[in-house]
This record gives C-alpha cells, structure tokens and sequence, in this order.
C-alpha cells in the first residue's frame, strides 16, 4: 500500500468517525421527543396547584380535595385528638420524620410539625395516599384513632403518623400556603 | 430526457392555467384573498407580542360576544406576554360551571387559569337560535381551518416561497372587505339578512354584518384602531389560537435543517470516498 | 443469492451465538457481503428510505395512540390536546400527518423506478407482487388514519370510501353497513378503524420482511436490466450500498422536516380542522392527495357498461386501476428489461408518469364541465398502457443494442464521460 493511500484511508476513518458521532447526536435528538411527551403535558402541569375553601370546616371534620389525581385530607381535628397525639413520644414512632414538604427534610414528626402550624395546630393537611403500596386509608379507623388502610392494614394516629402495619412512613403533608384565613392554596 | 420532460411541463402548465382561469370565474370568492406581510411568516417567523395582545382586545371587546374561543387556555396567554397575575386577573372577569359541590349541586365559580375560554352560547344551538341560524364559527382553529384554494401553478410555487399564511389572509381580507357597491351580478342574490362580502368563500354574502369600524376600540399601546388594523390584529390573534407552537416549531426546524443538512453533507463526502475507487 | 455465507465469527461470544441463533451472521449476509450491481443510481434508494418512513409512521404512531381517544365525542379534542399540550405533541402529530404523504412519494417513485427498469419481470414476480400488496395495505392503513383525527374530511372521506361497497349488487349495503358498524360512520366505526390502523402497520412490516427477502433470493435489479454475471458485476452491500442510500435518505428526510416545520399543513386539507359533522357536507370532498389519481378514476366512469351501472363502474375501474399492477409481470412481453434500452416504452413510460399527476390533479377538481372527458381520457391511458401499450410493444419494438454485462456498461458509460477508466475492480 502506497503512503497516499494510507493517508487517504486515515481521512476516510476520521470522516466515518465523525459521521457516526453526528447519526449518534442525530438518534438522541430525536429520541428526547418520544421521551419527554410522556412527562405530564401541559394541562396537567396547571392542574398541579389547588385552592381550596375550609371555611366550613368544623371540628372533627373533614374534608377530600383532589390534587393531581391524588386525595387531600384536610381535617379539623377535636382536640381530644389533638392532645392524644401530642402525648406520644418520638420513641415510640416507627418514623420519626414529620414527611412535611414545609419543612426541613428532618424535622421531627411532633405533632406541631405535622399540623398546619402557629395557631392552626388543630388542622392537618395530607396525603390521603398509604405509603405502602398507595390505597386511599380510611378516616377515624385503626388501632389509634386516625386512620387505617385496608389493604395491608397499615394504622395511622390522629397526627398521620405510621404506628403499626407496613407501611414505612408517615402520611406525607404537601406544600401548603394560607391565602387567609379560610382560604389554603395546595402546591 | 430531461429538457423533453421540461417542454412536457411546460406544455400542461399553460394549458391548464388558461383553463383554470376559465373555469374560476363563477366560484367564489369574487376576490381572492389579500396578502397581509405578516410577523409569523417566513423560516424564522414569530409572532408579534403587541399585536396578539391588541387582537385579544378586538376579540374580547368586539368578537366574543358571539364567537367562542373555547380550546384556549388561559394559561397559555402566557405566550402573549402577560404575567400570571395579569392572566388571573383576566380569567376572572369570566364565570365557569362547575361542580357538582358536596351538595350534589353544579355551581358557578370565576374562571383561573387553567381554565378553557368559556363560550357565549351554552351549545351550537342556542349559538344558531341567536344567529338567525347562522353559527357563528368557534375561533380556535378557523386561521388554519379557513383557506381559499390557491389553484395551479400558485400551489406548486407555494412549497418555494413557503406561502402558509393562507387562513389569516382570509380573515384579514374578509374582515376589511365589505362594501356597500354590490356588482350588478350579484345583487339579487343577496339574500335577507345576509351582507355582500366579495372576499367570503361560501358565497356572495354571509350572515355577519360589518362589524368594525374606526375606533371602535381604543389599544392600550396607543396604535390608532383603524378598521385594517383590527382585522390584521385579530387575524394574528386567530392564528397565534390555531398553532400557538408556530415559534417552537419554527425554531426547531430551523435546527433540524442545519443538523441535516450538514449531516448529508458528511454522509456525501465519505460516500465521494468509498466510490472513488471503483467505477460505477 | 450468493451461494454460501462469508461471515466468520471473530469473537468468542460471536461463534457461541452463531452456533446456536445465527442471527449476526444472517444481519451480515444481508448487508454487509450482501452483493449489489455497482451501477446502481438514486432511483434505487427508495427501498431504504420507506423502511425509514415505516420506522417514523410506527414510531411516532404509537406514541400519539398514547395521547389519542378514539371515540366521536373526544377525538377531535384529543387530537387538539396533543397539538396543544403534550410535550413536543404538534411536532410529533406533524411528523406522523406528513409522514403518510412522504410515505406515499417515496411509494409512488419506487414503483415507476420497477416500472421504467422493468424491476417486475421474472424472476422478480412474485417480489412485485409482495410490493403490490404492501402498496394495497398502505392505502387501507392510510385511508383509516385519516378519519382518526375526526374532521369534516375524515368524516366525510370515510362516508364516501365506504360507500364504495353499496355499489356492489346484492351484497353492497349489508357490506357497508358491515364496515361501518352502524347505518352511517360514527362511533363504532371510529373504534375500528383506530384498531385496524394500529394493527396494519405491523402486517405491512410483516410484508416487508417478505418483500426484502424474495429480493434477496432474485438480488436487485439494476439500470441496465442485465443480470449480474460475474462477481466484477457487483460490489457488497456495506459499505456502497449503505452509504448511498445513507445520503439518499438524509436528502429526502431534508424535504421531509421542510414540511413538517415550516409548511405541516400544506398536504392536508383546511376543512379537518372543523371538526366533524354528520349534518353538513363540505361544499369539495377531496381525499389526500395521494389517493387523487384514483379518486378521478372512480369519476370518470359517468355512463352505464352494460348490465353494469355508472356506479359500480367507477367503483370497478378504481379497484382495477390498483389491481391492474398485481399482473404487470405478465402484460409486459419485452424481453429487455430496461427502459433504457427501450426508446417507445420510455416515451410511453413518461407519458404515463404525466398522464398520473395530470389524473391527480384532476382528482381535486369537482367533477363537471370539460374536467369530465379529461378524466375519461386520462383514465383511457391509464389502463391502455397496462392492458395494450405494454403487451403490444414488446412485440413491435426494437430495442437498442445491450451491453454484455453490467462491467462492460459501466466502463463504456466511464469512457464516455471523458474520465479515467478506473481500470480497479472493488477490493473484494
């Protein structure tokens, strides 16, 4: 082989190179769209704030908003509930953490920290979504009178806290903003 | 082989197009549609902010009090320039059903954001029954569902020039194109309650009166409301409704021609190399 | 068509999966040391780019059946909702919208390339055929996608398309309403029809694997129309054959994103943006482009044959104007391949590609005044070139003197260019 043609073939080699390294760039670029248009499209991204009016909510109610697709408990809590979940130690909690997206993410799980703060200690807002395996639990049900999932029979106390069954954390509080009083922005 | 196939082109090219003018003379429109320079058009068109948020005044003052806009989100006024307090401030003047409450009822909230734009007729029915039958059409899509046939050769020249523009055209000319000298041809076929618009594709006249007039709104930016500039407003109002990824799409392609352009490039030279050699 | 294979597993892995599925060695025998003639032009790159299109079509399908809801009381929303909302949707709805019609242009060049160089004739009939029924199934698939996005044109496209049936006798309305689910197009025909249009795409790649491999039992013909005789005759698949039609496709995928990005609605029709309606008809009911020619077939037949009425007629003519290619290995009596040796056949071969788009375009016009004899007259071409120019010329034609191989073709065309006859056989 002359040297010419081996520098040819050098050139040929890096031009292959560089042609497979724009078809690969190619291939991702047009791979991204396919992906991405699985995200959430852009209706579902506006549904993923909520406002909603507790004004009529009374002790030892509750109410179940729908935020992305998912239930919201907020409730009222009587404050006998109020005190029976503040009785309880953090050492007897199976997950110490409070799981509230308001806070930092090692904040306690005292029941200050799981309710709606300040002055509003009674309300608590949460997922109603077990942290097993996702089944919507049931309100004032379980071994410590807050809520109970039946699927796997996880029970929560009055707090959301997880006390018993396999579930492995506490029921999670999503972001909240206080538009007044009665008024509570979620997202 | 090629020059035969050109003089064949050549040939069917003029006979047709003699024959095409023929036979266009009794369709309609009387008026082919006029051609506005728009923002939007073009490889790197784009869609200009102050004039879609004036054609959302004409709409909102002038046309929505008988056209919906209902795929329209208000969310995505967005693209206009608006902030999102301005947006909620907006859907708010606007009530919409919802429900049912805790008590089983349907009730009526103010509209937020992700709200779709509410109709002014609760169905096309009552839109018709307020009409004198005529429905007035929904404006989501019309900019791309309204266009007058180009006709041959002006289709084929089209792909070149990228002339895509052919619905707000329409708007625009039927919108600035009612006049009061009716031809002779046409005047005893203006039907009761229907006006004379030379530029209208179903016909001699259509069921909507001319509805603009000079200053008949005043624009928050100070641009004189001149009846053509309302209707080039609210025709790019219209088509920012229809294809409101005009940009993105746009910009993208832009990208995706250059990519492939250079990438056949490369493709072309590594083939020139394997093919040098043999005879072929 | 090369006897044994050539592939030699280097690796240990690659003998252990040879041993055991040969798939690597049957991916290289087919392109890499797969021999192709060397004197193959551009005409013979649309094979590899409606492999690509069939890729894009499936591909970007699947993903708007994702976002899609097949049903009349949301599917035009839906459709909305992708151009709307979905990420990337309007790109990914454009790409699949003009995908069809670059399906149907790079359909349409690759059987006039058959056409012109005679790709049909034996031993390649039954390829032609296997091509002929992806075509059919192109049209059905086609048809049926575009009554998804539930238009007027969709709508209406449909109701005229499926009233082709009641033009048979006896049979023809319990067929239609058969087809339709229903006495008129609604929602059950809307639910079938999405099932079959997400169902025949994988039967057309069923037929293309087909159709690739009778072509690599037969091997491709070439512009000359000579059969390879000797190994000079061809070079290997990879990498010739690959990077051409490597080029060939970035060109074609170059017009392509030139629709979809800057004129996506340019092949379709304004009034599928209005969203269907059973109670209106649009004042024009014209199909997609690509179904022009025939659809002015179907209207040329205005009188009675015989005991067969106007209707049925037409509806006859459309069906055999497609079905007429099924035996177009057999009309052809010449025993030269190539147009290019056949000075009559390719005068007749053009004039036919004109009278095509002549047909197409007289398909977008209302069917009245002088549009009428020139549909007839065009249609009289059509199947006058199928049924009597091809049979006929073959037996009156003089074709022009063949090379005596494909080499000898290739380095007279050399010579004559003015170029150094590059004397160098390929490396292989």
């Amino acid at each position: 082989m002359s040297e010419e043609q081996q520098i040819d073939g050098g050139r040929r080699d890096m031009l292959l190179i560089a042609t497979g390294m724009m078809g690969a760039v190619g291939v991702g670029a047009v791979a991204w769209p396919f992906i991405d248009q699985m995200q959430p499209d852009a209706s579902a991204l506006a549904l993923a704030t909520i406002e909603i009016d507790i004004s009529s909510l009374e002790p030892g109610m509750e109410m179940t908003a729908k935020w992305r697709g998912k239930p919201v408990f907020v409730r009222n809590r009587t404050p006998e509930e109020v005190e029976a979940a503040k009785a309880v130690a953090l050492a007897d909690l199976k997950d110490p953490i409070a799981r509230n997206a308001n806070l930092a993410a090692d904040a306690p799980a005292d029941d200050a920290n799981r309710g709606a703060g300040e002055g509003r200690e009674s309300l608590i807002v949460q997922l109603g979504v077990c942290t097993h395996l996702g089944c919507v639990p049931l309100g004032q049900a379980g071994e410590f009178g807050g809520w109970f999932c039946p699927c796997h029979g996880s029970h929560y106390d009055t707090a959301g806290r997880i006390r018993k069954g396999p579930a492995p954390e506490n029921l999670p509080v999503p972001p909240v903003t206080f538009l007044s009083d009665t008024q509570i922005r979620i997202g | 082989m090629i020059s035969k196939l050109k003089a064949l082109a050549a040939a069917i090219v003029m006979g047709l197009s003699v024959s095409g003018a023929a036979q266009a003379a009794g369709d309609y429109p009387i008026n082919k549609p006029r051609h506005v320079d728009w923002t939007f058009a073009g490889p790197f068109g784009h869609y200009d902010e102050q004039q879609l948020q004036r054609g959302l005044k004409v709409y909102k003052e002038v046309c929505s009090s008988c056209h919906a806009i209902s795929r329209v989100a208000f969310r995505t006024l967005a693209d206009l320039g608006y902030s999102e307090e301005q947006i909620k401030a907006l859907a708010a003047e606007y009530t919409v059903m919802d429900g049912p409450n805790a008590d089983g009822e349907m009730f009526e909230r103010p509209a937020i954001p992700s709200d779709r734009w509410p109709a002014p007729y609760a169905n096309k029915e009552a839109a018709q029954a307020a009409n004198n039958g005529a429905y007035p059409p929904d404006f989501s899509l019309l900019a791309k569902a309204r266009a007058v046939e180009r006709g041959f050769p002006w289709f084929v020249f089209d792909i070149f020039t990228m002339y895509a523009e052919l619905g707000p055209d329409y708007i625009y000319s039927l919108m600035t194109g009612y006049t009061d000298e009716i031809p002779e041809h046409y005047a005893d076929q203006i039907a009761e309650g229907t006006y004379f618009n030379p530029y209208f594709k179903g016909g001699p006249a259509l069921a909507m009166p001319n509805i603009l007039s000079d200053d008949l709104i005043s624009y928050d930016d100070g641009t004189p409301a001149t009846v053509d500039q309302m209707a080039q407003d609210v025709a790019a109002f219209m088509m920012w409704a229809a294809e409101p990824k005009l940009e993105e799409r746009k910009e993208t392609g832009f990208r995706v021609m250059v990519f492939l352009a250079v990438f056949a490039g490369m493709v072309y030279l590594l083939k020139r190399r394997v093919f040098a050699s043999v005879a072929h | 068509m090369s006897g044994h294979s050539t592939y030699q597993p280097t690796s240990g892995l690659g003998k252990w999966f040879d041993a055991r599925m040969p798939l690597p060695r049957l991916v290289h025998d087919s392109f890499v040391s797969y021999p192709v003639p060397r004197n193959l032009n551009y005409a013979y790159t649309f094979g590899g780019i409606l492999s690509i299109m069939l890729i894009v079509q499936i591909a970007t399908g699947i993903v708007l059946a994702m976002h899609y809801a097949a049903n009349t009381a949301v599917a035009f929303s839906s459709v909305e909702h992708i151009m709307r909302d979905v990420n990337w949707g309007w790109m990914i709805r454009y790409m699949h919208m003009n995908g069809a019609s670059f399906f149907f242009i790079a359909v349409y060049l690759h059987i006039g390339r058959g056409l012109y160089y005679g790709s049909y004739k034996a031993p390649r009939e039954l390829l032609w055929i296997l091509g002929c029924i992806i075509f059919l199934l192109m049209m059905a698939t086609a048809f049926m996608g575009y009554v998804l996005p539930w238009g007027q044109m969709s709508f209406w496209g449909a109701t005229v398309i499926t009233g082709f049936f009641t033009a048979f006798p006896v049979i023809g309305d319990w067929l239609q309403t058969l087809l339709l689910g229903g006495f008129a197009v609604d929602n059950p025909t809307l639910n079938r029809f999405f099932s079959l249009h997400y169902l025949l795409p994988f039967m057309i790649l069923g037929v293309v694997i087909l159709h690739v491999w009778a072509l690599h039992v037969t091997g491709q013909t070439n512009p000359t129309g000579i059969e390879v005789k000797h190994k000079t005759d061809t070079l290997p698949f990879t990498p010739f054959a690959t990077v051409k039609d490597a080029f060939a496709m970035l060109l074609f995928l170059l017009v392509f994103a030139y629709f979809i990005f800057y004129m996506p609605n340019y092949l379709g029709h304004p009034d599928n943006y209005i969203e269907a309606d059973p109670l209106k008809t649009p004042a024009h009911i014209v199909p997609e482009w690509y179904f022009l020619p025939f659809y002015a077939i179907l209207r040329a037949i205005t009188f009675n044959i015989g005991p067969i009425d106007s209707k049925l007629g037409g509806v006859l003519a459309m069906f055999g104007a497609v079905l007429v290619l099924f035996v177009v290995p057999w009309l052809d009596t010449s025993k030269v391949r190539s147009a290019a040796y056949r000075p009559w056949y390719k005068m007749f071969f053009w004039l036919f590609v004109v009278n095509a788009l002549f047909l197409g375009w007289l398909g977008s016009r209302p069917a009245e005044g002088w549009y009428i004899p020139a549909m007839q007259l065009s249609t009289l071409y059509y199947f006058a070139f199928f049924l009597v120019i091809m049979p006929l010329l073959g037996l009156f034609e003089t074709p022009r003197r063949l090379p005596n191989s494909i080499t000898e073709a290739v380095l007279e065309k050399t010579k004559s260019k003015g170029g150094a006859a590059p004397a160098a056989m390929p490396a292989e």
